[in-house]
């Protein structure tokens, strides 16, 4: 099969335009959770916080002003397809020039220090955190996912026994929302991977968030989200933190194949400001 | 119950504060969070001037975006508290009477807001762009070099907040989940 030549421009100009486009502008998905959850919730402070929520991204796409003013540090998923042979230079470098100035010219917040322990401010919110699959084709799906710190943070991986089972995988969510709390911004979104090893859980659970679903996952987790939702939405921890029904809007379960010994399971926790957008080239 | 109440506040004003209180701030306020935080307490500890003066004090914890032409400033809600919490006492200490950001804070804090008779705010989380809207002006009083996290002085209107740790030892967060 002929290999189709892609240039790294037309990805960087992707992930540019993606990178500016749900910092303003939510998927439906999650406005749509949004909306049903206000729905649902009695609390008095709690129906004030979902209301202004929504408000709020009405306000974010008609002025143009960022969602949340944490607009992320630029975690990109670059699916790739093996028949397809980048030109024009590193597609590394492409990405970051994308996020550069996507972060520039759509007026968002430059988040990203050099080093963990210096922290000098790089001023353009360069590097992204890139992620690469090969896949079959001669296509590459780019995922855009502008990730906040309040709810990162808020994340964890437990490294579970096979004997605790589905009760572990579950204890570990709950534990991980409880800690959570108000810090994460509730109504929060909960990315989950469970298997394979300590960072490929990590990686299950973001890509849960950006709406990557692993073709691994068996029908028991489609029971297990909804069945930890319900526990999560009757801990009261409510939106704000503030007591209420709706603390987090939804749960999704990525799974992969695991070691005869271990049960790892991460716990992405994100706000409602889930941002994932894609485009596909 | 809902107020509205113009900056500093006095006294009265934090006395009468209750968990729970949806409050509308009128007035100035300072905005600095993690790195800034850092320097002035670093400051602090070697007993040196401060830029800013902490007296009576409101601090934001917020690191807004960049503002578009014609504005005051970009998208600006709360940042989480509890980062914070490692510089907060000495802070609350040396004066500061208001602290707004969003988030669990330590027991040090806590008996920190008792012990100075202060009050800890949360705004919505989340509701940045909202939020901005409510800032009339903005200006950086210091630590320009650190961006996003540098120190501004902000004028506010009608700028909604709740009471989630009172000057009585109430803690809203604590209510809910119990
Ligand atoms: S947790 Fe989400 S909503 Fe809250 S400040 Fe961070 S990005 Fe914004």
């Amino acid at each position: 099969m002929a290999l189709r030549e892609i240039s790294v421009k037309e990805i960087s100009d992707a992930v540019r335009d993606l990178c500016i486009k749900i910092n303003y502008e939510l998927s439906d998905d999650m406005q749509d959770l949004l909306k049903e959850a206000a729905k649902k919730e009695t609390s008095e402070l709690g129906c004030k916080v979902l209301e202004t929520l929504q408000e709020n991204l009405v306000v974010a796409r008609e002025e143009q002003i960022p969602i949340c003013q944490d607009t992320g540090m630029a975690v990109v998923f670059l699916e790739v397809g093996q028949d397809v042979h980048f030109v024009d230079g590193s597609i590394e470098e492409a990405v970051n020039d994308g996020v550069r100035r996507g972060y520039g010219e759509g007026f968002l917040r430059k988040s990203v220090v050099e080093d963990p322990i210096e922290r000098t401010n790089t001023g353009d919110n360069t590097p992204a955190v890139i992620h690469y699959t090969i896949v079959s084709g001669d296509k590459v799906k780019v995922t855009v996912s502008p990730k906040g710190f309040g709810s990162e943070n808020m994340s964890r991986v437990f490294m579970k026994k096979p004997a605790d089972g589905m009760e572990g995988v579950k204890d570990a969510i709950l534990t991980a929302v409880r800690d959570a709390g108000p810090n994460a911004c509730p109504p929060m979104a909960v990315g989950v991977g469970v298997g394979g090893t300590f960072e490929k859980a990590a990686e299950l659970s973001k890509e849960a968030l950006a709406g990557i679903v692993s073709p691994y996952n068996r029908s028991w987790t489609d029971e297990l989200e909804q069945e930890v939702l319900s526990e999560i939405n009757a801990s009261g921890i409510g939106p704000g933190g503030l007591g209420g029904k709706v603390t987090a809007l939804s749960v999704n379960i990525n799974t992969y194949p695991t070691h005869i010994a271990g049960l790892p399971v991460a716990v992405n926790i994100c706000c409602h400001v889930n941002r994932h957008c894609r485009a596909v080239i | 119950m809902e107020k509205h109440l113009t900056l500093p506040l006095s006294e009265n004003d934090i006395e009468e504060l209750q968990i729970g209180d949806f409050v509308y701030l009128t007035g100035e306020m300072f905005v600095a969070r993690d790195a800034a935080h850092k320097r002035l307490y670093e400051l602090m500890q070697q007993g040196k001037a401060l830029p800013i003066d902490l007296k009576d004090s409101c601090i934001y914890y917020m690191g807004p975006s960049p503002a578009r032409e014609g504005r005051p400033i970009g998208s600006a809600g709360p940042t989480t508290a509890t980062r914070m919490d490692k510089y907060a006492p000495a802070f609350l200490d040396a004066g500061q009477k208001i602290m707004i950001g969003k988030g669990k804070r330590s027991k040090e804090v806590m008996d920190a807001v008792v012990r100075n008779h202060a009050v800890y705010f949360a705004a919505v989380g989340g509701a940045g762009a909202l939020l901005s809207k409510c800032i009339t002006s903005s200006e950086i009083v210091c630590y320009e070099d650190l961006g996003a996290e540098a120190v501004r002085r902000i004028s506010v209107e009608e700028f909604p907040v709740i009471v989630v740790a009172d000057c009585h030892g109430g803690d809203l967060y604590a209510r809910q989940t119990q």
